[in-house]
């Protein structure tokens, strides 16, 4: 276990190499030292978490190296490992090196190609150091490491403007949420006087803390709210799509927007002594997954589909974070990296193999062409879907519904909100697999996957299917030996009546069979009302209205961005100006005197010297 | 020793100073190259002069061989300087010292 400090350092290690070399290295080392960063990584935090789970210890701390000495002040860089950051560690590291693999064929006609493998690994890395770092101040360098990484890698296609507009979006508007993290940071340091996750904690939970609880806890909530993509400063994530797929496919899965989800779940303590903030975070958490469902409905971009899943699929866990269920959280994080992950190198491939075709409308027919995107894809939608008993999705995503409905803090309401955002989740990513592979083929396919695209897919499918098996209900064995370790790290989650749970769990897969069936009935039959309804009036505007996002960019565009340009207009000109801009004219103009003396005219300068010679002779008499 | 010459020393100094004045308006005023170079023999003639002046003025052999030393650097200098402007004008065609510029000042 001694070997922890590998996890982190060998992808940074890695982006370091291909930071100062990746100039002068080939392709092909590129992509290995790459790669084999990021596999070394996941084969050691899979060693360390063997030996985590078979020496039943509880926790392992380990200190690297002291890293901030002020005063009295003594934060140490330390990695912390509990059962908690163990299963984020194995499930980001394994996920990761898939997507690297993927990324090593997929990204294969690209330019700066080790430097594609640079940032991936340095994102991996911050990931890594978010996850396993023992201090506030190491949280808070891992989750700024993930923010600037995921600017790097949206507009890594930099040659196209709007790539680079939306890179600084997703960077600008998660920053709204960094200043509520780094505030509700020091809140905590100031009030409990120490950095020291564990201790922090431990302090918080005191009575007599719970104003400052309130307060952190919306703060974070802030912060959470800003990577995970949650109202109200979730529309960086659609824009995001901008990136490459293998990075979407990483920052959806596996990074970025669960950093949010696992600082509630490590700060649950904040949470426990602050029942309104938790409330908030349900409120936000069921909000968000309805929102990200209905927005997907009419999506035409496969990619943006997806997105608004992912806006979706983070409420669920949020949700659950906010009704108490913290491992019920980390079971779909867990779920959601497999699922998601596949769900977009899939989609991926079949993009690619159209020539960049990204409109399901125009993809079809493509099951029978592109059978190792169609079986992955239908694999991951049917996880996605929660289909009932043979998909790791249903597992999670169930109990999130449960204890969202009957847990101490749900309500019906949230469990309604819960059930009908599942419902909509199945329509839409069965419309997508629908329109997809199934109906007309409209292009050529262009080229088909090689080994390692198969390969990353193919994992993924098996973890898409089987993770969800470590998680059973009670009624079904119960045998859930994750949510029990799960739950030694974050706390016992609030707890739920099983009465009604067999019930409610066939009314659970009778609603997803329901969507499938409505998806097929609605996108694959087109029976007639169909056609009628989309006459109808009022229906154009509904359509484009979820199609936008439910107009937060126009809100955002009119409330913030437009005044804030006015504002900057309008200042361009003021009075402290007048002073720097007096000094950069004297600074022009002695430039101008300055200049003119260096005609490089030999007879100018013999006159220069004549002057001189005098002036010291004129200054010698006079002395 | 006897007197040598008959001319005054101040006379002498005065001739010497005008010669390096018409040097110096000659290295400042004159653009092609050949004239600067000739100027510049000028101001160091006028310099040898002054020595000679001094050196009669003082009855000490000094100033003498300071105008040797003169001679020989006046002649390496237009050894040199004469293979520069030939060098200059293979180059730009043209042996105007201002022409030759290549500064925007």
């Amino acid at each position: 276990m001694q070997l922890l400090w590998l996890v982190p350092a060998l992808p940074l290690l890695g982006a370091l190499v291909l930071a100062l070399m990746g100039g002068i290295m080939g392709r092909r080392a590129g992509a290995v030292i790459g790669c084999a960063s990021v596999g070394l990584s996941c084969l050691v935090s899979v060693a360390v978490a063997g030996r985590f789970v078979t020496t039943h210890v509880s926790v392992f701390h380990q200190i690297l190296f002291p890293w901030v000495t002020v005063g009295s002040l003594q934060v140490p860089m330390g990695l912390w490992l509990d059962q908690l950051s163990l299963v984020m560690m194995v499930v980001i590291t394994l996920v990761s090196f898939l997507i690297h693999l993927y990324s090593v064929e997929f990204m294969g006609g690209e330019a700066d190609y080790s430097l594609f493998f640079c940032y991936m690994n340095l994102f991996v890395g911050s990931m890594l150091i978010l996850v396993l770092g023992d201090s506030l101040l190491s949280l808070y360098l891992g989750w700024e490491g993930v923010g600037l990484c995921s600017y790097l890698l949206i507009g890594f296609w930099h040659r196209d403007r709007n790539n680079g507009i939306a890179a600084q979006k997703a960077f600008i508007v998660t920053r709204v949420g960094d200043t509520a993290l780094a505030i509700g940071l020091f809140l905590l340091f100031w009030k409990t006087g120490t950095l020291d996750i564990r201790q922090v904690m431990q302090v918080v939970a005191a009575p007599e803390m719970r104003a400052v609880a309130f307060a952190a806890g919306l703060l974070l909530l802030g912060g959470a709210v800003g990577k995970s993509a949650q109202i109200p400063l979730h529309t960086w994530l659609p824009d995001a799509m901008a990136g490459p797929t293998p990075v979407s496919a990483l920052i959806h899965a596996a990074t970025m927007v669960t950093a949010g989800v696992y600082l509630i779940a490590r700060t649950n303590a904040v949470y426990r002594a602050a029942p309104t903030a938790m409330l908030l975070v349900a409120i936000v958490g069921a909000a968000t997954a309805l929102y990200g469902a209905l927005c997907a409905l009419p999506q035409r971009d496969i990619k943006r589909v997806l997105a608004y899943s992912t806006i979706s699929q983070v409420g669920y866990m949020v949700l659950a974070l906010g009704v108490g269920a913290w491992s019920a959280a980390i079971f779909h994080f867990v779920t959601h990296a497999f699922f998601k992950a596949l769900l977009f190198l899939s989609a991926g491939i079949a993009v690619q193999a159209l020539g960049e075709e990204r409109d399901v409308y125009r993809m079809g027919g493509l099951f029978r062409r592109l059978p190792w995107a169609g079986w992955t894809f239908l694999i991951g939608a049917a996880s996605l879907s929660a289909l009932p008993l043979v998909t790791a999705g249903f597992y999670s995503k169930d109990r999130i519904i449960w204890a969202g409905w009957f847990s101490d803090q749900g309500s019906a309401v949230f469990g309604a909100a819960a059930l009908l955002a599942s419902f909509l989740t199945a329509v839409y990513i069965f419309r997508v697999f629908f329109l997809v592979f199934l109906g007309h083929p409209h292009h050529e396919i262009e080229r088909l996957p090689g080994r390692p695209m198969k390969l990353a897919v193919a994992v993924l499918s098996f973890f898409a299917i089987t993770a969800g098996f470590v998680g059973m209900p009670q009624i079904l064995g119960g045998f859930s030996p994750l949510l029990d370790f799960l739950s030694r790290a974050v706390g016992a989650s609030t707890p739920i009546s099983s009465r009604g749970e067999a019930g409610f769990l066939v009314l659970s897969a009778i609603e997803t069979l329901t969507a499938i069936w409505f998806a097929y009935a609605l996108f694959v039959r087109v029976p007639a009302w169909v056609v009628g309804l989309a006459k109808a009036p009022g229906y154009e505007m509904v359509r484009q209205f979820a199609l936008t996002g439910m107009g937060f960019d126009s809100l955002y565009d009119r409330v913030v961005v437009r005044p804030y340009v006015a504002a900057a207009r309008l200042g361009r000109g003021d009075f402290v100006d007048v002073f720097y801009n007096i000094l950069a004219f004297f600074v022009w103009m002695s430039n101008r005197a300055l200049s003119a003396t260096e005609s490089g005219r030999v007879r100018n300068y013999a006159t220069g010297l004549l002057l001189g010679a005098v002036l010291v002779t004129v200054l010698l008499l006079l002395r | 020793m006897s007197e040598v010459s008959t001319i005054s020393t101040p006379a002498v100094i005065g001739i010497s100073l005008a010669l390096f004045l018409i040097g110096l308006l000659g290295v400042m005023v004159r653009r092609d190259l050949l004239f600067v170079l000739m100027s510049l023999e000028i101001m160091l003639n006028a310099a040898g002069l002054a020595f000679i002046a001094a050196a009669a003025k003082w009855r000490q052999p000094d100033g003498q061989v300071m105008v040797l030393l003169i001679l020989v650097a006046a002649a390496a200098e237009v050894g040199v300087g004469l293979s520069l402007v030939l060098r200059l004008y293979h180059q730009f065609d043209t042996v105007d010292g201002d022409e030759i510029s290549l500064m925007r000042g």
